[in-house]
C-alpha cells in the first residue's frame, strides 16, 4: 500500500494534531463570514445594502442565522429512508474537511509544514474526496421520497459527468508543468511565474467546472432555488439544511484554494516567510469574491446547456490544452 | 407570402435576427457577453446601495401628502375653528366621522361660532385618506397633515378624538422642498 503522506518529511503527532485544529478552526471562523460576506457583496451588486441589522456592519449574522437553524425541528419527511437521509448532509461536510487538509497555506518552516497534509498524489486525493461530496446531493436528493429532491438528485448527477472530465484534465497541465500530483511541490513549481500565464486555458476551465462542482450559480440546476425549491436539500430542515449550506461555502473555500495553489502560486509573495498563509488567503479570497460576482451577474444555465458546455466546450480545450503543455513540457 | 395574404407587403419587416448560439463562434460571443454582463454588475457596485433605510431614514412627503387629519384653532383666539356641522361627516365616503355638536355657553365658548364639537372623532383604521372632509369644511377646521405612521396594535386606538386630532403632531415626516 502506497503511504498517503510524504515519508522523507516527518512531523510528530502533536503538530500534526494542532495543525489539523488550527486549519479546521481557522477554516470554521471564514465561513460564516463568507456568507455575510456574500450577502452583503450581492446587496451591493443590487443597489442594496444586504444584512446589516445583527451586530456592527450586520457581522453577527451569520450567528443570527446558525441559531434559527439549530432551535428548529429535524424533521424528515415519513416517506423518507431514515439513515440515508440523515447521511445525506453529513457525506459533504466529511468531503468538504478532508480536501481542505491538502491545501498548501506555506511552505515547511522551523520544521512544521504549514498544511494540513502534504500528499504526493494530492490533485488525486482532491478528486476523490470532492467527488465523496456529490454522494450527499445524491443520497440526500433520492431518499428525502419527493419529487423535486429527486429531480435536482437527478440534475447534480447529469451536471457531474459533464464537467468532472473536463476539470480533471484542466489540471493536467498545471501537473505536468510541475512534474507532481502534490499541491506543495506544484506552487514550488510556480517560483519563477504563476502558472495561470501559461495555463491560462486550464485556470478558466477548472474554474468553470469549479462553479458547477460547487453547485453555484450559473451552474446551480440541482438547488436552483427559484424553479426546484433548493433541489436536493427541499425537505431538509435545522441544522441538517444548514450543513448543506455550510458545505456549499467551505467547497467554494477548497476550489479557491486549489485553483490558488495550482494556478496562482499559492503561498508565494513578497515579504517575510511568516507572511505566506495570509498571501494564500488573500488569492483565495480574491477567488471567492470571483464566485460572488459571478453570481451576482449570470443567471442559470438549462442543464442541456451545462451538458453542451462541458462536453462540447470545456472537455476539447482542456484537451487541446493538456495536448499542447505535454508537447511544450517534452520540448523545452 | 400566401398564407399571410392579409398582411401588406410593406408590413412585412424581417426580424433582425443575432447569429445563431453554438459552435467555436458562438463560445466566443458567450465567453464575451459573460464578461460585458460582469462589468455592469461591478458598475452597479461602484454606483452604491439606493436603498433608504427606512426608519432610521425618511423619504420626504409633498406639501399636499394626504396623511393624518388634524383640527385647527384660531391661532390669536386659541377657539376651535370647528363649529360641528358635520358636513365633513357627510362628506365622508368611508363613513369614518362622527361629529356631536353642541351649543356654546357665553363665557366658556369653545369655538368661534354657534355651536361646536363636543365629540368628534375619526376612526383612521376606515379612513381612506381621501381628503373630502377637508374640501368640505366651510372654516379649513380640519385639514390632512402629513403623518403617515399611524400603526398601532389596537384598533381602539386608532379612533383619534378631538384632542389627539387638536394636539399638535410630533413633527416626523420629512416635508419635500421646492423642487425636490
Amino acid at each position: 500500500m502506497l503511504p498517503l503522506a510524504d515519508t522523507t518529511f516527518a512531523e510528530a503527532t502533536w503538530i500534526m494534531v494542532v495543525k489539523s485544529l488550527v486549519i479546521f478552526g481557522l477554516i470554521f471562523a471564514i465561513l460564516p463570514l463568507m456568507t455575510v460576506l456574500e450577502r452583503k457583496l450581492i446587496g451591493r451588486f443590487q443597489h442594496r445594502y444586504g444584512p446589516n441589522r445583527v451586530g456592527p456592519y450586520g457581522l453577527l449574522q451569520p450567528l443570527a442565522d446558525v441559531g434559527k437553524l439549530l432551535s428548529k425541528e429535524s424533521f424528515r419527511p415519513a416517506n423518507a429512508i431514515p439513515t440515508l437521509f440523515v447521511l445525506g448532509p453529513l457525506l459533504p461536510v466529511l468531503s468538504g474537511v478532508l480536501a481542505l487538509a491538502i491545501i498548501p497555506w506555506g511552505d515547511v518552516q522551523n520544521g512544521v509544514g504549514l498544511y494540513g497534509i502534504d500528499v504526493p498524489i494530492g490533485i488525486l486525493y482532491f478528486f476523490a474526496v470532492g467527488s465523496l461530496a456529490f454522494y450527499g446531493v445524491l443520497l440526500g436528493g433520492w431518499s428525502s421520497g419527493s419529487k423535486y429532491s429527486l429531480l435536482g438528485a437527478m440534475r447534480g448527477a447529469a451536471q457531474l459527468i459533464s464537467y468532472e472530465v473536463a476539470m480533471a484534465l484542466a489540471l493536467l497541465g498545471a501537473v505536468m508543468m510541475g512534474g507532481s500530483l502534490s499541491l506543495v511541490d506544484i506552487v514550488h513549481a510556480q517560483g519563477e511565474m504563476w502558472f495561470i500565464l501559461p495555463q491560462f486555458v486550464g485556470f478558466l476551465v477548472f474554474m468553470l467546472a469549479g462553479f458547477a462542482e460547487t453547485n453555484r450559480t450559473p451552474f446551480d440546476m440541482p438547488e436552483a432555488d427559484a424553479e426546484l425549491v433548493q433541489g436536493f436539500m427541499t425537505e431538509y430542515g435545522g441544522m441538517r439544511f444548514g450543513s448543506f449550506l455550510l458545505v456549499e461555502y467551505m467547497e467554494i473555500l477548497v476550489v479557491s484554494g486549489i485553483a490558488a495553489a495550482m494556478f496562482l502560486g499559492g503561498w508565494m509573495g513578497p515579504g517575510p516567510g511568516f507572511l505566506d498563509p495570509i498571501w494564500m488567503l488573500a488569492k483565495m479570497l480574491a477567488l471567492v469574491l470571483l464566485f460572488i460576482w459571478v453570481r451576482a451577474t449570470l443567471p442559470r444555465l438549462r442543464y442541456d446547456q451545462l451538458m453542451s458546455l462541458g462536453w462540447k466546450i470545456l472537455l476539447p480545450l482542456a484537451t487541446l490544452n493538456v495536448l499542447v503543455t505535454a508537447v511544450l513540457v517534452v520540448v523545452t | 407570402m400566401t398564407e399571410f395574404a392579409y398582411l401588406k407587403d410593406q408590413d412585412v419587416v424581417e426580424v433582425q435576427r443575432g447569429p445563431e448560439p453554438g459552435g467555436i463562434g458562438g463560445a466566443y460571443r458567450a465567453f464575451g457577453e459573460t464578461l460585458r454582463g460582469l462589468k455592469t454588475t461591478m458598475a452597479r457596485l461602484i454606483e452604491g446601495p439606493l436603498t433608504i433605510e427606512y426608519p432610521e431614514e425618511k423619504t420626504p412627503v409633498y406639501p399636499r401628502f394626504r396623511g393624518r387629519h388634524k383640527l385647527h384653532r384660531f391661532e390669536d383666539s386659541d377657539l376651535e375653528k370647528c363649529v360641528g356641522c358635520s358636513l365633513c361627516a357627510a362628506a365622508c365616503p368611508a363613513d369614518c366621522i362622527r361629529v356631536v355638536a353642541a351649543e356654546n355657553v357665553p363665557g366658556e365658548r369653545v369655538s368661534a361660532g354657534e355651536r361646536y364639537a363636543a365629540v368628534y372623532e375619526i376612526n383612521l383604521s376606515r379612513c381612506i385618506f381621501c381628503g373630502y372632509c377637508e374640501l368640505a369644511c366651510p372654516f379649513d377646521a380640519i385639514t390632512m397633515g402629513h403623518d403617515y405612521e399611524m400603526a398601532d396594535y389596537d384598533r381602539d386606538d386608532l379612533i383619534f378624538t378631538k384632542e389627539m386630532l387638536l394636539a399638535e403632531p410630533i413633527e416626523r415626516t420629512p416635508l419635500r422642498s421646492e423642487g425636490e
